[in-house]
């Protein structure tokens, strides 16, 4: 609510200017039951042709004068939505940009993208309609309860009674109705979801015979929500018919009371159908505030879902900050001697005594890990599934924060290095190959910001692209589409390995990123890589023991613990969990090579 | 939104009313009721301003109140009041129970269609667009046919018993007030043509930005792995700004309608007001009379702006309609011939005789494929991406069905044999792991529903699971979420071992069954592969080629041929392509 108020304040003039105009428009509507009385009371009754016809003209006036309040209010409330809507949708993709990967993976991506679209657009729908509606309809019904007493206390006594009634009917349906069709809709998410489910597990379904059963959950399903359907849809066709009647009754009351005020002589024939018509106002504008309120409840839990995200901290940006920096070395404590040392002897990136775990309640991911890497060095990583592969390199770009222990770059904590400057140093081809819609060329500098097309060249020709781009004969023009469908997975992977490539990082990160590409073109790609990376530090995570078996040094991970760490040869001897998988994956003969 | 231009009906749309009409068709009665309680209330509810016009005349002035005529006129409006109310409740809950279960017929036969369309359907159609079809379209064509029915119907009753009340009252007035409304249906149309250029783009930047926050969202941490944030939030808010500006001119026109229609009917209650009046001092006309015309006159014009809505949703409906029946008459699988015959129990020999097929009927394929497989037997796939491997489990299983030849198991054309049978005698796992989103429990036991627990265990032991399972929450029961929940890939292929260990069948197919487990875990399930192997027929597709080393016959695929056949030393002896490929794999 605040920060839709922040936004609102910013155009302060139209925020109170729409609502404002809504409400004289009210006003001039309100006034026409007036004028109808007089032109029975005075005019017809006095026979009065010329002030009959004044009358009337007042009252196109005041319909001119209406028309032109409305349409300042709608360009008013539009404008203001429209700047809400923008700024909030700017504000939230860019907070949704600092967010850290465990926000990220917390939230999923499905969540924010729907935030990002649905939930705003509902949010911006409400703000137009609030100010458009929201002080109008109250308004009439209190104006016209106004009005009702100007014409007489006694008459207005049924608008006193009918408008509390009203509003009782017309609120407590909605709120008895409300929450049954948000069940509704839940079930129809329900139904949705397991027609999702059984399409795609088609093949399973038919292997195992379950179609009938499978139909038969369906229909179940189904018939609950008909059920709660008809049933809420009872209630809510109980709201016209019962408005009516109140309406139609109060109009009852009031024709009685009247027809004795009249016989009294208190009030005339007009007044009686100025009554009448004001009943009626209010009907209409208590069943509009009643959709106003449905709309607002909608935009109004979207409000709450879009600043859920809102309230997700940002990335640590580094602990740049002088408190962050002492508490960084606090936390190390007497480590500090070590990192002078790394710096004296120039070691290029060091672990040590590394734990991590993705939340406080969670067990470690990885434990004690130390390592110390040179540059030009190559460390193959290998483990089973849920080892810690993935993990232990994340921690190097600061997608998650060590839980204890540091990591150093050239002798510095990399907490203490910006972002943005440690992320440049480093090329990272994740796992899943992404890349977006656009040309090669646009997809190619995301790794360099003004690559030549000399540089993506070579970078394509290492990571063993270049054959396939020039097959295709577009060039650096080729059209690559939407999560790059118009290629093979192989294709794509070599294509993610080459935009790293081109920044020429200090630190390449390859996530188990050649595993869709044949052996050949695998182990050509390693061997133009190790030519290539002559001054970084490259980490190659593997499930193939092919793949990492030539690196400088192997890192056998297990549980998250180290279970091994060297050269192929002496890991065989020595570490048993390296021999298991490499006995898994190649004959003893083939190992022992 | 936007009221388009109202097209006819054509041909198609005709057809499409004719079938809707024939699932109404049951609920017949009830909608005879329906429309039957609503010209009651339409009549009742209308006539009530006359009513009211009448109790107004009967007050003339002071001392001048006819209060028996008063009471009876009260009298009959209570009566009207009521009977219009029970009346319009009882109509909108036939509407509502007509068309909620209209909707479930349909939307039930529509997903028992889709469990008889071929394979080659399901997997050539995004399933997105099957279940917006299942669920949204449905939902659409229920609102807008059923309901826009409904309130067609009442609306034009409106207009007619109005302008029958109205010409009853008087001639002029009636005449002006028809003459009048039909500015408004201008001024909407006029605001509708203007703005419908503004609301196409606004679709359009709509679009174009729900794209990009899905690529750019959805792949949020490889833009942040190249510091890319800045850029991207750039040229977000460049869209962002243009779809603000159209958004604000559409919701703007858009928002005209309204006032421009109120200021209409002002302008005709104005008129009619005058008029009235007017005809009222000449004596042609009472005060009662003049306020059921003003009444009417403003009731008048809701009706038809109700229609206009109305029609453009119902052709909404009818297009979702014809989407929904689209799905209906896609052609099923054949069903098994009558003379089909069961296959109860099979020895497990499999014969693939000539068999020819292509999924893209333009591209060859299978070509003449020949392989006879014994019983107890392991057959090998092997291949490069895309030369048929998993084409051919497609084709053992009967999910497609081959173009040419023949494939025998037993020695009986599968043709022949009844589809559950066959099915019943296979078992497999796939790489894509489904499970359902159901307890652990029902998906270990999805193939044998009368499992005891212990079997149940047994198999989840057997296939490597049982440790994670407890680990979890609430162990067997724990309840997946959609595609498996927060199971990683490899704790899925387990759980779909598992789920074939339970209800072992003479013949088993494993498609890259475990590819996603770690080498080492897939070792230890292998002593579980083998033992389940023994005596029984089984067809193994991989890519690891470690993994296919032991079997008694491997088939080398090609572009859709069987290249090489033979043992594995037999392969390597022969220092064909089987031999290239194994090589490759270890060479660094």
């Amino acid at each position: 609510m605040k920060r839709l108020f922040g936004y609102l304040k910013h155009h302060k003039l139209i925020t109170v200017l729409a609502p404002l105009f809504k409400c004289l428009e009210a006003c001039f509507e309100l006034f026409v039951p007036l004028v109808i009385a007089g032109m029975i009371d005075r005019g017809i009754r006095r026979g009065n042709i010329s002030y009959v016809l004044r009358m009337g003209g007042v009252l196109l006036l005041l319909a001119l004068i209406g028309l032109s309040c409305s349409l300042f209010a709608q360009y008013f409330s539009a404008k203001a939505a429209a700047y809400v809507g923008q700024n909030l949708r700017n504000d939230l993709f860019c907070h949704i940009h600092s967010l850290g990967y465990p926000e990220i993976d917390a939230l999923g991506s499905s969540t924010l993208i729907t935030r990002m679209s649905s939930d705003i657009n509902q949010i911006e729908a409400g703000v137009n309609m609030v100010l458009r509606l929201f002080m109008r309809s109250p308004f009439i019904v209190f104006g016209a309860w106004i009005m009702a007493f100007r014409i007489s206390l006694r008459a207005a006594l049924v608008f006193t009674a009918a408008i509390p009634l009203l509003s009782l009917v017309v609120f407590g349906i909605l709120l008895l109705t409300m929450p049954r069709y948000r069940a509704v809709q839940r079930q129809l998410d329900r139904i949705m979801k397991s027609t999702r489910e059984n399409l795609l597990g088609a093949r399973v379904i038919r292997a195992f015979n379950r179609e009938e059963s499978e139909e038969k959950d369906f229909q179940r399903e189904n018939d609950l929500l008909t059920e709660m359907q008809v049933q809420v849809g009872r209630i809510s066709a109980l709201l016209n018919p019962v408005t009516l009647t109140l309406i139609d009754l109060a109009v009852a009351c009031l024709l009685y009371l009247g027809a004795r005020l009249v016989n009294r002589g208190e009030l005339f024939q007009g007044d009686i159908v100025a009554l009448t018509n004001y009943m009626s106002q209010i009907l209409a504008e208590l069943i509009k505030l009643a959709n106003l309120i449905i709309l607002m409840s909608r935009a109004y839990a979207s409000l709450g879902r879009v600043n859920e995200i809102f309230l997700q901290p940002s990335e640590n940006e580094g602990y740049s900050e002088e408190e962050g920096q002492l508490l960084l070395k606090e936390k190390r404590g007497k480590e500090e001697e070590l990192l002078k040392r790394l710096r004296k002897d120039e070691v290029f990136l060091a672990f040590h005594r590394v734990s991590f775990r993705y939340s406080k309640e969670a067990e470690n991911v990885l434990t004690e890990i130390s390592l110390e890497i040179k540059k030009g060095e190559t460390i193959g990583i290998i483990g089973g599934t849920g080892a810690g592969k993935s993990s232990l390199v994340n921690l190097i770009p600061r997608f998650y924060d060590v839980s204890s222990g540091f990591i150093a770059l050239l002798g510095r904590d990399i907490r203490e290095i910006p972002l943005e400057e440690l992320r440049l140093r480093i090329g990272v081809v994740p796992q899943r190959s992404v890349l977006f819609s656009g040309t090669l060329r646009e997809n190619m500098c995301w790794g360099k910001k003004d690559a030549t097309d000399e540089e993506i060249r070579e970078a394509l020709r290492i990571a063993q692209a270049l054959p396939f781009v020039e097959e295709k004969g577009e060039g650096l023009s080729l059209l690559i589409e939407q999560e790059g469908r118009n290629l093979s997975g192989g294709q794509r992977q070599r294509l993610c390995i080459a935009r790293a490539l081109l920044r020429r990082p200090e630190i390449l990160i390859l996530d188990d990123s050649a595993s869709a590409l044949d052996f050949a073109t695998d182990a050509a790609l390693r061997s133009a890589l190790r030519e290539y990376s002559k001054d970084s530090a490259v980490f190659l995570i593997s499930q193939r023991v092919a793949s990492v078996r030539n690196s400088d040094r192997i890192l056998v991970l297990e549980d998250g613990h180290m279970a091994g760490l060297g050269k192929h040869d002496l890991l065989f001897r020595e570490s048993p969990v390296y021999r298991e998988i490499c006995l898994s994956q190649l004959s003893r003969e083939e190992a022992e090579e | 939104m936007a009221r388009q231009k109202i097209r006819k009906l054509n041909q198609e749309d005709k057809k499409t009313l004719l079938r809707v009409l024939r699932y109404i068709r049951q609920y017949r009665h009830l909608v005879l009721l329906s429309l039957l309680l609503s010209a009651l209330s339409v009549v009742m509810s209308l006539y009530i301003p006359v009513l009211i016009g009448r109790a107004v005349d009967r007050m003339v002035g002071k001392g001048e109140v006819d209060f028996r005529a008063l009471f009876g006129i009260l009298r009959l409006m209570l009566f009207f009041i009521f009977a219009s109310a029970l009346s319009q409740w009882l109509m909108n809950h036939i509407n509502n129970i007509v068309s909620y279960h209209v909707v479930e017929d349909i939307r039930t036969k529509l997903f028992s269609r889709i469990q008889c369309l071929p394979l080659s359907y399901l997997d050539s159609h995004p399933a997105g667009d099957t279940v917006s079809r299942v669920i949204t379209d449905i939902d659409q064509f229920s609102q807008g046919l059923l309901l826009g029915f409904s309130q067609l119907f009442t609306g034009l009753l409106t207009i007619l018993e109005t302008l029958i009340f109205l010409f009853f009252i008087d001639i002029r007035i009636a005449l002006l007030v028809v003459f009048l409304t039909p500015l408004s249906f201008l001024a909407a149309s006029f605001i509708a043509k203007s703005s419908y250029r503004l609301f196409r783009h606004q679709s359009e930047l709509r679009g174009e930005i729900t794209a990009y926050t899905n690529e750019m969202l959805g792949n949020l941490k490889v833009v942040k792995a190249f510091s890319r944030e800045r850029e991207s939030t750039e040229r977000f808010s460049e869209i962002n700004q243009k779809l603000s500006g159209y958004s604000m001119r559409a919701t703007f026109f858009s928002s005209l309608v309204n006032p421009a229609t109120r200021f209409i009917n002002a302008l005709v209650y104005a008129l009619v007001g005058m008029t009235g009046a007017v005809f009222s001092i000449q004596g042609t006309l009472t005060v009662g009379e003049l306020s059921a015309a003003l009444s009417y006159a403003t009731q008048y014009t809701k009706p038809f702006n109700d229609i206009t809505a109305v029609i453009t949703e119902l052709q909404n409906a009818l297009a979702s309609a014809s989407r929904v029946f689209e799905l209906m008459d896609e052609p099923g699988i054949l069903p098994d011939p009558k003379d089909a015959e069961q296959l109860p129990e099979a020895r497990g020999e499999v014969g693939i005789s000539h068999v020819f097929f292509s999924y893209d009927k333009t591209k060859t394929l299978l070509q003449d494929l020949t392989v006879r497989i014994k019983p107890g037997e392991t057959a090998a796939i092997v291949g490069p991406t895309g030369c048929g491997k998993s084409t051919l489990i497609n084709l053992l299983m009967r999910f497609y069905e081959v173009d040419r030849g023949s494939i025998e198991v037993d020695r009986r054309d599968i043709r022949h044999i009844t589809r559950e049978s066959l099915r019943n005698n296979f078992g497999m796992v796939l790489q894509e792991t489904w499970l359902k989103s159901a307890s652990i429990r029902d998906n270990i036991a999805y193939g044998k529903k009368d499992a005891s627990e212990e079997e149940i265990i047994e198999a989840a032991k057997k296939a490597h699971c049982d440790s994670f399972i407890r680990k979890m929450e609430k162990g067997y029961d724990t309840v997946l979420g959609e595609d498996g929940g927060s199971l990683s890939q490899g704790q899925k292929q387990l759980l779909c071992i598992a789920r074939l260990m339970l209800r072992l069948p003479p013949m088993l197919i494993l498609d890259e069954a475990t590819s996603s487990i770690d080498t080492r875990t897939e070792l230890h399930i292998q002593h579980a592969f083998d033992r389940m192997m023994q005596g029984r027929t089984a067809f193994i597709v991989a890519h690891r080629l470690s993994t296919i080393r032991n079997a008694d016959l491997i088939l080398v695929m090609k572009e859709g041929n069987i290249i090489e056949k033979g043992r594995h030393e037999e392969l390597l002896q022969k220092g064909g392509f089987y031999k290239k490929l194994y090589e490759s794999q270890f060479d660094s």
